[in-house]
């Protein structure tokens, strides 16, 4: 019976969940097929069903939005067992707190001992979590998805989709090629079968990179080597799903009982508990935090511990201090507003800002987005990056295209599909309308416009002939003509070449141009936000507006 | 190596013995070091890419003065007319032998739908790995390095399913397999190709017709740019000796342009199917100047001396431009 242990049905638990996690995060990537010719394309499996099970993502969009977007509906079953069983969710399911539970179990020069002892009983800083909780909500609800900064699948996904993955492809693939060159055959065959076998199963058929990829990979590895100092410090003292299950759980039936009379202060029980919620006798036990991992019940020698429906033993709440409670509200309450006292918001939006096709506008997009990177992550032309400051700080990691490095393919949304939140509303290749049917009448949606900067446009500033912007522009008719003109080159003979120009009725800021365009390093030809479609503000033409 | 958990305080000497031994230990790492940087020191030179040698150039069959030199077939069904036009041209046994390693390659450049006739008809595709397969080719590969995410090209333009279904090997433009090569142009030297196109046996250009509005129209010779990695985005600004570069490096097999539709404006991407023209033609030939200069003034009207790199291909020896001097046979079926 030793397998059917519970802590053995934990552990299964948790390598399935995470594994099943990994592998939809692996998939939320368009691989194509070469036995299949379906011209629409969607993801195959429902890579985005983590969000779906997070009730804090639910209720934050729900406050952000007043309604429930697509699938959120079915986090709330999260929330029956919660109600039964308590922070469940944490110990079994989640695969960010399976990690944290693997590397906090690993053995640790900082917490042995006492000191490990001591580093599991229950400490007052992990009711922080409950204050940013009270802070993320309230933002929420005055418009503001922040809470993504610290929702644990976003920051999961967000971590792993553009640092760690991409790390890992870079390392599998400079291996591979180390393998594939080398001078001796037996390696060279082994190369060959690991490649064959790696691309079918996780390499990226072309290497992704993001922005600030580093800052984010490092951020993550940090908050996972606080293992070895704190046991799970960020479920304990951070997550905010953490702190909203721990509420509920305060409902639940199934508690601790602790009989005091056969505990021996063996300190036992103590020595590989999760949550930190003091399962020794003599206190009261801290059910709010407690993960459910049933170490403690394992552990105990003189089997003093159990749980048990509608327990009769006190137990201790999540005990949270006013004051700080509401400076939790209050913080929340005040960094919208200070985030959107700078023009930048409202009165100066980045040339740059340029949104996925399908955003909503700004003010709707800043509420909704979550920061987790899904659409960065499916993107097959690597096009969107999370921002820095283009989006204000607010806008931290939410995604923009930047042509430079991708631009955005005619008939590709899977970004909208991917989208837990409808920031980028989910829409279809002929709502995009990009590629036009004959007789079809509705606009397409518009990312921005495309400028020419003739200084450094060959066949305006270098008498040579180009155009390629004009053969990538993926319209029709296409939003960039030219007229054929006559220059002079250095030695004053005359040249025909033909001279590109944009029609702002036509372009949809897709950023192929600027993608194509041979001026490497700063291009001839760019696109900015000005005429997206989701704005009714940042517009340039009269004749140009939708709706 | 385990450290001592006490140490002796000793003052007895080391034996000579110890000593030596000791010496020669230092000595054996200094010169160890030393051999090494000196090794290291030598193998010292400025870092060069790797240029591939071994690259097959020219794919040509021996001319045949019995059998025409073009075939411009036109009917209702692409793969029939693509079956028909290498008939004409003396069968696909003529340029295929028993064991050869084939590449066809066709324009999946642009993710678009088979409809928007962007890139060449699956059909005629498929019809073309069939017959080398049924000539007794070895292996049939179909790739090309797409303009648009490759992926979504080979899936939506239908020639990645339609291929592997008649038996070809598809491969995708791996980023990884991308080599330097000395195209030994007059504008084209050093360029990264795909390495598909670098050893194989034959090579059939399997290109659509379709606008261009640099060049008015793209065809066979401007389907090359699609072996190339790099920045091919630079080639426009000497189109004519690029695109002649190209097409004396490859020298194909044999080309077949596909005509079944045209895209007449708004190439090469197109996407509305008001620019398509449904010709229902198929046109092959043995000469990729001839079959260039043809297809370019039967559905555009450009003469040859509106598209200068026919005049320099047939100047550097790669084919006529007068191609009503061709054998030619015409069919509709």
């Amino acid at each position: 019976m030793r397998f059917l242990k519970p802590t053995r049905l934990r552990l299964y638990s948790q390598i399935f969940f995470f594994a099943l996690f990994l592998l939809l995060l692996l998939r939320t990537e368009f691989r194509g097929s070469l036995s299949s010719s379906a011209q629409e394309i969607r993801l195959p499996y429902p890579v985005g069903l983590f969000f779906r099970l997070d009730p804090l993502v639910a209720i934050s969009t729900a406050l952000a939005s007043h309604a429930l977007y697509k699938g959120l509906l079915v986090s709330l079953i999260i929330l029956i067992p919660t109600l039964f069983f308590g922070r469940f969710f944490c110990g079994w399911i989640c695969p960010l707190g399976s990690i944290h539970h693997f590397f906090g179990s690993l053995k640790s020069e900082r917490k042995r001992g006492k000191q490990l002892l001591d580093s599991n009983r229950y400490k007052r800083w992990q009711n922080t979590k409950y204050y940013l909780l009270a802070a993320v909500l309230v933002a929420a609800a005055l418009g503001s998805g922040i809470l993504g900064w610290l929702d644990p699948f976003s920051f999961l996904v967000r971590s792993l989709a553009l640092s760690i993955l991409p790390g890992t492809n870079y390392g599998l693939q400079a291996l591979l090629r180390l393998l594939e060159q080398s001078p001796w055959g037996a390696l060279r065959g082994i190369g060959g079968a690991l490649h064959f076998v790696l691309g079918a199963l996780v390499l990226n058929f072309k290497q992704p990179y993001f922005r600030q990829g580093v800052w984010l990979g490092a951020l993550f590895i940090f908050i996972v080597a606080l293992n070895f100092r704190i046991t799970r410090f960020w479920c304990r003292a951070i997550c905010p799903l953490g702190a909203l299950l721990g509420l509920i759980s305060r409902w639940s039936v199934l508690g601790l009982v602790k009989d005091s009379a056969k505990c021996n202060d063996c300190n036992r029980c103590l020595l590989r508990c999760q949550g930190g919620d003091d399962p020794i006798g003599g206190v009261a036990w801290h059910q709010p935090e407690c993960h459910l991992c049933l170490n403690c019940v394992g552990e105990c020698p003189e089997h003093a511990l159990h749980f048990k429906l509608f327990p009769t033993q006190q137990t201790a709440g999540a005990n949270l201090q006013r004051r700080k409670l509401l400076t939790g509200l209050a913080a929340g309450a005040a960094v919208v507003p200070l985030m959107r006292s700078t023009p930048g918001f409202a009165a100066e939006r980045h040339e740059r800002l340029l949104r996925p096709p399908g955003s909503v506008d700004e003010e709707f997009f800043l509420a909704r987005c979550i920061r987790c990177g899904e659409c960065m992550k499916v993107c097959p032309n690597n096009a969107l990056q999370p921002a820095l400051t283009q989006a204000g700080l607010e806008g931290l990691w939410t995604p923009i295209l930047v042509p430079r490095i991708g631009y955005c393919e005619t008939s590709c949304v899977l970004c909208s599909q991917v989208c837990p939140t409808g920031a980028i509303w989910e829409i279809t290749a002929k709502e995009k309308g990009w590629s036009v049917d004959v007789g079809s009448t509705s606009k397409p949606i518009r990312l921005g416009t495309a400028f020419y900067d003739r200084g450094r446009c060959l066949p305006w500033a270098m008498a040579t002939d180009c155009i390629v912007c004009e053969e990538w522009c993926p319209t029709s008719p296409k939003a960039i003509y030219f007229r054929p003109a006559e220059v002079f080159d250095a030695a004053g003979n005359p040249k025909q070449v033909k001279q590109p120009y944009l029609d702002p009725a036509r372009c949809v800021g897709c950023g192929a141009c600027e993608k194509a365009c041979p001026v490497q390093d700063r291009p001839a030809v760019y696109v900015t936000s000005v005429g997206e479609s989701r704005s009714r503000s940042n517009q340039i033409l009269l004749n140009r507006r939708k709706g | 190596m385990t450290i001592p958990e006490k140490i002796e305080s000793s003052t007895a000497t080391l034996s000579r013995r110890e000593a030596l031994i000791r010496l020669l230990r230092a000595a054996g790492v200094g010169a160890g070091a030393a051999g090494l940087g000196v090794w290291l020191s030598r193998r010292s030179s400025r870092p060069e890419v790797v240029i591939a040698s071994n690259v097959k150039r020219g794919h040509t069959v021996a001319p045949n003065p019995a059998l025409p030199e073009m075939a411009i077939i036109e009917g209702d069904d692409p793969a029939q007319l693509a079956r028909q036009a290498v008939e004409e041209l003396g069968g696909m046994n003529r340029f295929v032998s028993r064991g050869d390693v084939v590449l066809v390659k066709p324009n999946i450049g642009w993710d678009r739908t088979p409809e928007q006739a962007a890139n060449t008809n699956p059909d005629i595709v498929a019809e073309i790995v069939r017959q080398c397969l049924q000539s007794g080719a070895k292996r049939v590969f179909v790739t090309d390095v797409s303009c648009n995410e490759a992926r979504r090209c080979f899936q939506r333009s239908g020639i990645a399913a339609a291929a592997q279904a008649a038996g070809a090997e598809v491969i995708l433009p791996d980023p990884s397999r991308f080599k330097e090569v000395d195209l030994k142009g007059e504008v084209l030297t050093r360029w990264q190709v795909f390495d598909a196109f670098l050893n194989v046996d034959k090579i059939i250009n399997v290109p659509i017709a379709k606008h261009h509005a640099l060049t008015g129209t793209t065809l066979g010779m401007k389907n090359w740019y699609g072996i190339l990695g790099g920045s091919r985005n630079q080639l426009h600004q000497r189109i004519h000796e690029s695109l002649v570069d190209l097409a004396d490096f490859m020298r194909p097999t044999l080309t077949v342009v596909d005509c079944y539709r045209v895209l007449l404006r708004n190439g090469p991407t197109g996407g509305n199917l008001d620019d398509v023209l449904l010709k229902k033609t198929l046109v092959a030939s043995t000469d990729p100047v001839a079959i260039d200069a043809y297809v370019a003034k039967s559905i555009w009207n450009l003469d040859a001396s509106s598209l200068p790199y026919l005049g320099m291909a047939a100047r550097r020896g790669l084919g006529t431009m007068e191609f009503e001097k061709l054998r030619t046979r015409i069919k509709t079926i």
